[in-house]
């Protein structure tokens, strides 16, 4: 027989009416993160609603007396243009095929991590390490070690490969230095959604005759997936903006060009503020759009998750 | 949705630090006139031998107390240069005095009233003796707008153990590079997507017998019989048995290392390389010649892209007249010939190429001869032509290098429209590159 759970079990908080001490403590908690909320709107409501405005104008800083409100014509520039749709797919390719891996490399390593019995800090530490250096590092030292004259990758291999002329070896480097860099990301949070599925629990669906497979898929998997979603949203977020890796190692050549490069070709080198804008502007909306599909689509409560922790 | 922070205690050191960190150069921004003597800025990249540094104290010394000029560095890519360059110069910064400028900048700069003009006497005083293209390069709108200083321009190398005579054209070069075992027959040329491959294009094409824009600036020219000329050589050596496999990521410095390595038969490169095979592989640099970069039309000599760094001035700068003077100064023969013979960088004063203290300068540590090539350079940069001089450089060398990239892929017929049509999108400045 197979234990399913009760979403109860899954450890919500009933909801009970509320007394006037939780109100008290509700407005403490307000109070609390009223600073950090206006420092964050600071920093970030500030400079989303500038680029906003910016997008709406003719503005290039190469041209400061021709600057024009044009209404939402620099949208249309970007949205008709098929560079946008090749780009918006290129990110997708890499989105997709890293957070997959991420996610299932990130599963092993984060079980590894909750298993562990000795040397559990060394052991998540040097999980950890990729994580810790930075991007443009990282990226740099994936290209050395795949160029055919400095790298080892092609000795390693026995192939003669140069990874960046073509298109499919291009994709095949990148994502792998995205998914070395980050996994240890996807594990850290997978690891405090470990810590939410009681050991009893497992105990007790062992003795109920449940095979390995299916402690995992029917015991494990469901109590984490709040954990799974959330993971996999800020993932998916991230992987979304990907920047360093692709600049570094291809500029964008060989159909990689994603959607952060065209914006800084556009916004940095060409100086074009308003088209650049329009850019990254609609690249925030690819990323609320993402969000929302999690947070509807999905289920991913970000609350519940907090709550567990 | 930010990620939960654990705020406390020991996090407090960090945070001071940060603090520091971002009050640091707001300190440093402080200097100024100290006693009479002004302070004028020089953003330049950061010269590794030290021959710019040099400049800059020679200068002020000659001042006599009047100005003392200190460098800001920037960094070794041109990019990157500009990147901080044009953010600073467009918020009107008033610390940037003179500016070491990449050649291509002349027009955005100058259209966008962030360098001032040369006019009169000190504008005399900085084209004379100059080599012609590299006034050209300074010039916009019939007005000089910097003082030219280090000039580039590439030359054809090869191997004299493995070709007997130098290839007047690329079609030659390819065919001589074809009958020679694989292993030893790669052309060294940049093919990756960055400026490079808009260098190499312009050359081709100029040498074809056309050029990107108009006199004016405003429109393609792109004669098609020229362009498709200029195409042919690309794909055909992309697709030749003599094209390094790297070419589509080939930048100037991956060709030196294939080149230092023995893989080659030829080159087209910038003379950087001569020192530096010397340096690395001694024995490969003794069968190492040079020649005239190959044209693209027989009987017609290359007409080759000129490089190098020309002097502004910014527009917000408190001290132009200071500036003036001392960037003429920076840009004067002496200098010049210290950057050459240290850094390696070509002068853009013609008579120094016949100067016995540059012809029969040696490689630092060396009895070789830095620059045996001088002759044959001079010859190459009287002939030089410009990359496309428009502000809109930067949208133009992105479409060129978006269209033409990887060069194993160009569709001759199609290309010469599609080039066309990239090109007026980009200056009109509309819709993404």
């Amino acid at each position: 027989m197979t234990t399913t759970i009760p979403p109860q079990a899954a450890g919500q908080a009933p909801t009970r009416p509320r007394s006037g001490r939780a109100q008290s403590e509700r407005k403490l908690g307000w109070m609390l993160c009223a600073p950090a909320v206006t420092v964050m709107l600071l920093v970030t409501a500030y400079p989303i609603g500038y680029a906003v405005w910016l997008s709406l104008q003719r503005y290039d800083l190469r041209f400061p007396d021709d600057r024009a409100f044009v209404g939402l014509d620099n949208y249309a520039a970007v949205v008709g243009n098929r560079l946008w749709w090749q780009d918006l797919t290129n990110t997708m390719i890499i989105t997709v095929a890293s957070v997959i891996v991420e996610l299932i490399l990130g599963f092993a390593l984060a079980f590894v991590m909750h298993r562990a019995i000795f040397g559990r800090g060394p052991v998540r530490a040097s999980i950890l390490v990729p994580y810790g250096i930075i991007t443009v590092v990282t990226a740099f030292a994936w290209r050395f070690a795949f160029d055919p004259t400095t790298g080892f990758i092609n000795g390693l291999l026995g192939t003669e490969q140069s990874w960046f002329t073509e298109s499919w070896s291009a994709y095949v480097v990148i994502i792998a230095t995205e998914v070395w860099k980050t996994t240890p990301f996807m594990a850290l949070l997978l690891l405090a959604g470990f810590t939410l599925v009681p050991d009893d629990l497992v105990k007790a669906s062992r003795v109920d005759g449940a095979g390995t497979w299916q402690r995992l898929t029917k015991v494990i998997i469901p109590l984490m997936k709040p954990a799974i979603l959330v993971a996999l949203l800020f993932r998916t977020l991230d992987a979304v903006r990907i920047f360093d890796s692709v600049f570094v190692q291809t500029r964008g050549a060989q159909g990689t060009e994603s959607l952060s490069i065209l914006g800084y070709n556009t916004l940095i080198t060409r100086l074009n503020l308003g088209l650049g804008s329009a850019v990254s502007v609609l690249v925030f909306v690819v990323v609320l759009i993402i969000a929302f599909l999690f947070v509807k689509g999905f289920g991913a409560n970000l609350a519940q998750q907090r709550g567990e922790r | 949705m930010g990620r939960a922070q654990r705020g406390g205690g020991p996090k407090r050191p960090w945070a001071a630090l940060a603090l520091v960190t971002v009050l640091l150069p707001v300190v440093a921004c402080g200097g100024g006139d100290d006693g009479g003597t002004t302070t004028l800025k020089w953003y330049v990249f950061d010269e590794p031998s030290g021959a710019f540094a040099a400049a800059a104290e020679r200068c002020s010394e000659a001042s006599e107390g009047r100005y003392r000029i200190e460098m800001a560095l920037l960094p070794a890519n041109a990019d990157e240069q500009r990147e901080q360059l044009v953010r600073r110069l467009a918020a009107e910064d008033t610390d940037i005095d003179i500016i070491g400028m990449d050649v291509i900048w002349t027009a955005e700069f100058a259209q966008a009233g962030w360098i001032l003009p040369w006019e009169g006497d000190v504008a005399d005083a900085a084209t004379e003796g100059r080599l012609e293209p590299t006034v050209q390069s300074a010039t916009y709108d019939d007005t000089l707008y910097a003082a030219p200083f280090t000039s580039n321009t590439q030359l054809l190398w090869y191997r004299e153990d493995r070709v007997e005579e130098a290839p007047e054209t690329w079609d030659e070069m390819i065919d001589q590079a074809e009958a020679l075992p694989p292993g030893q027959n790669d052309i060294q040329v940049q093919g990756e997507r960055y400026e490079g491959l808009v260098v190499w294009f312009t050359s081709l094409l100029e040498s074809a017998g056309t050029s990107v824009l108009n006199e004016d600036g405003t429109e393609p020219e792109l004669e098609p019989e020229a362009t498709r000329a200029a195409l042919e050589v690309m794909k055909r050596l992309a697709t030749s048995s003599a094209a390094d496999p790297t070419l589509a990521t080939s930048r100037e410095d991956q060709g030196r290392l294939s080149w230092e390595s023995g893989s080659s038969a030829f080159m087209v490169n910038y003379t950087f390389v001569w020192p530096s095979a010397n340096a690395n592989a001694p024995d490969l640099a003794e069968e190492m010649a040079w020649a005239r970069y190959p044209g693209v039309v027989e009987g017609e000599p290359s007409k080759v892209t000129i490089g190098g760094i020309n002097l502004g001035i910014g527009a917000y700068s408190e001290h132009p007249e200071e500036s003036f003077e001392a960037a003429a100064c920076l840009a004067g023969d002496e200098n010049q010939l210290q950057a050459a013979t240290d850094g390696g960088l070509l002068p853009s004063t013609e008579a120094l190429y016949e100067d016995p203290r540059l012809t029969e300068a040696t490689i630092p540590g060396t009895d070789i001869l830095a620059f045996p090539y001088a002759d044959v350079i001079k010859e190459t940069l009287q002939d030089a032509v410009q990359r496309p001089q428009t502000p809109y450089y930067n949208d133009v060398a992105l479409a060129i290098s978006r269209t033409l990239h990887p060069t194993r892929e160009i569709d001759v017929e199609g290309d010469v429209e599609e080039l066309r049509s990239a090109i007026e999108r980009a200056l009109a400045g509309e819709g993404l590159l």
